[in-house]
């Protein structure tokens, strides 16, 4: 076996065997080569974007025949022009908007909006959630008041939030608040009471008090259901602020959705969604590599 | 002098659907200060039942368990236990896990970090400090967990079948160690185990514990010099003495529970 990874490259009376060295023992950094020899190298970088990109081939299936449906369908129905642009044409439209200086206002409007909203859910939510599953008390005095708000639908607070806040960034951002708000207080209520019992003596028989035993055991545990739960709400975040912003807003996506529909601008009503789409995509994978560099020890 | 205290301590377990089950019943003894006490017991008869009771997990539904004379209300590092599970924080390393009781006790740091040090190399696990306890194999955890426990130095040490998950020579390193460094550092140990060889090697006195209800059955005293012969006829003798003595028990205890378990099923 020539080419078999080496122990001691520098003995050439003992190539390649591990059993060759005998009566001394290799040395831990020896090992370590060795250990390191043995695992396949990672393929070349352009291999690796050519195997996620080809990952997305049943996306690619799905534009592709749309497009075509669309381009072809319209010679039976010409309708169909209006009913179900093609991609081409939401491409053109996107250039279109961009053009005019728009289209990023839309964007970072609606980005802005989701974000505040998600991350006052997260800041109030989370602590809330984890108090509630740390202490039964407060559990059992907060939680018939949250379960009497949380089946109310955001919509339907539209117009109250209205009266109150009138119509602006804050009606919007409240809306979106409170989609985003119950998913996070479950979900950290759910990390935090299902800590392990003997993670928690753990903790109390090595001496940790109420407060450190919270920080080193409690908050890590729940940790995974904490993203969990910001996660959801991020996603249906984006579920209320297209409902908030189609009723009251001078900005964003969901208004330039609304808008292109009393314009008949079917090719910018898709381009909202597909933005909507493709944003929140990006928001759940930032999530998930923000959740890996959090959580080292938690692999998926 | 009398050190933990255990009186006429009797527990009773509810079950998820709700039923009463008497886990410990009248369990009555005392550990001396510095004494390795041990306890053995057929599986299920209360073992780790009462040594969450000592550690101060849970309170005794009747009786009382002391150390140095005051009521054991909550659990603290002055008793610290070796968790037959091991309950191991996964989100530390190795080294953050025998370090944590370390920190709470606000041990200086460089004294943390050799301690850490010193602990890790006892339990064989140099070149591991840093990998996540996800990462090891059973009878490593195990080791972490002895090492994470005797770091803290406790008057007290609970340890819950310990060495369960090691090999027969890693097995006996470590109870060699844990003899030294209980000679070195006194310390009352309580141990539970399934071997009786082990209890024999390393104990004072070993409680034997009858299952359904849990209670003391008999206490023995070990009076034979250290470190002890596994072959020496008076060892012999007394392993094989506890050895029938607990056959039997678990026969007879198998034979008491078919008429019932044959009930329970004509039942249906
Ligand atoms: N939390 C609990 N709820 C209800 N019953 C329990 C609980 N913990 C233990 N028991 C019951 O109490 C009895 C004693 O359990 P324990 O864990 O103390 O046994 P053990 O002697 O440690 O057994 P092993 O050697 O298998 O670890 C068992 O019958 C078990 O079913
Ligand atoms: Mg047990």
């Amino acid at each position: 076996m020539p080419s078999s990874p080496s122990l001691d490259g520098e003995d050439a009376r003992s190539p390649g065997a591990l059993t060759a060295n005998r009566g001394m023992p290799p040395t831990q950094e020896a090992l370590a080569r060795l250990a390191a020899s043995m695992v396949p190298p990672p393929p070349p970088a352009w291999k690796r974007a050519l195997s996620r990109i080809s990952r997305l081939w049943l996306l690619a299936v799905f534009v592709i025949a749309w497009q075509l449906i669309s381009m072809y369908g319209q010679r039976v129905n010409p309708q169909l022009d209006v009913m179900m642009p093609p991609p081409t044409a939401v491409i053109s439209a996107a250039a279109d908007l961009i053009a005019r200086g728009v289209l990023l206002t839309h964007i970072l409007d609606s980005l802005k909006r989701v974000l505040l909203a998600v991350g006052a859910a997260a800041v109030l939510g989370v602590p809330l959630g984890l108090a509630m599953g740390w202490s039964k008390r407060f559990r059992a005095a907060v939680d018939p008041l949250l379960e009497f708000i949380r089946p109310i639908p955001p919509l339907a607070w539209i117009p109250l939030s209205i009266l109150w806040f009138g119509i602006g960034d804050v009606q919007i951002v409240y809306i979106i608040f409170l989609a985003a708000f119950f998913p996070v207080v479950l979900n950290s209520l759910a990390g935090a009471r299902d800590v392990d019992t003997y993670l928690v003596r753990a903790g109390l028989s090595l001496g940790a008090r109420p407060r450190e035993l919270f920080l080193t055991v409690v908050l890590p545990a729940a940790l995974p259901h904490i993203f969990t739960g910001i996660r959801i709400g991020l996603g249906i975040g984006w579920m209320a602020l297209v409902a908030g912003e189609l009723v009251a807003a001078p900005s964003g996506l969901g208004y330039m959705i609304n808008n292109a529909r009393t314009l008949f601008r079917s090719d910018y009503i898709l381009l909202g969604m597909v933005l909507i789409g493709a944003l929140g995509l990006v928001l759940d994978y930032l999530m998930r590599q923000a959740a890996r560099f959090a959580m080292p020890w938690h692999r998926q | 002098m009398i050190q933990v205290d255990v009186a006429n301590v009797s527990k009773v377990h509810v079950s998820m659907k709700g039923e009463p089950l008497l886990a410990l019943l009248d369990v009555d003894f005392r550990v001396e200060e510095n004494e390795f006490f041990s306890i053995v017991g057929p599986s299920g008869c209360g073992k780790t039942t009462l040594l969450n009771l000592l550690a101060g997990f849970e309170q005794p539904t009747r009786g009382e368990l002391k150390v140095g004379g005051k009521v054991i209300t909550e659990p603290g590092w002055e008793r610290a236990v070796v968790f037959q599970e091991y309950a191991l924080f996964p989100w530390y390393t190795v080294a953050q896990n025998v370090r944590y009781g370390l920190q709470r006790k606000r041990v200086p740091e460089p004294e943390q970090r050799r301690l850490v040090d010193h602990y890790i190399g006892l339990v064989g696990l140099r070149g591991f400090e840093s990998r996540y306890p996800r990462e090891l194999s059973g009878g490593m955890r195990q080791r972490v967990s002895i090492a994470r426990a005797l770091a803290v130095n406790p008057s007290i040490l609970l340890m819950d079948e310990p060495f369960a998950s090691l090999d027969v020579q890693t097995r006996e390193y470590m109870q060699d160690e844990l003899l030294k460094i209980w000679q070195r550092e006194p310390k009352t140990v309580i141990f539970i185990t399934h071997s009786i060889d082990e209890a024999i090697k390393l104990s004072d006195r070993i409680a034997i514990l009858a299952p359904r209800p849990g209670r003391v059955e008999e206490i023995k005293t070990v009076d034979f010099p250290r470190p002890r012969d596994p072959t020496d006829p008076a060892v012999v003798h007394l392993a094989a003495e506890v050895k029938l003595w607990l056959r039997r028990k678990v026969f007879e205890n198998r034979r008491s529970e078919e008429p019932a378990a044959g009930r329970q099923e004509a039942a249906h």
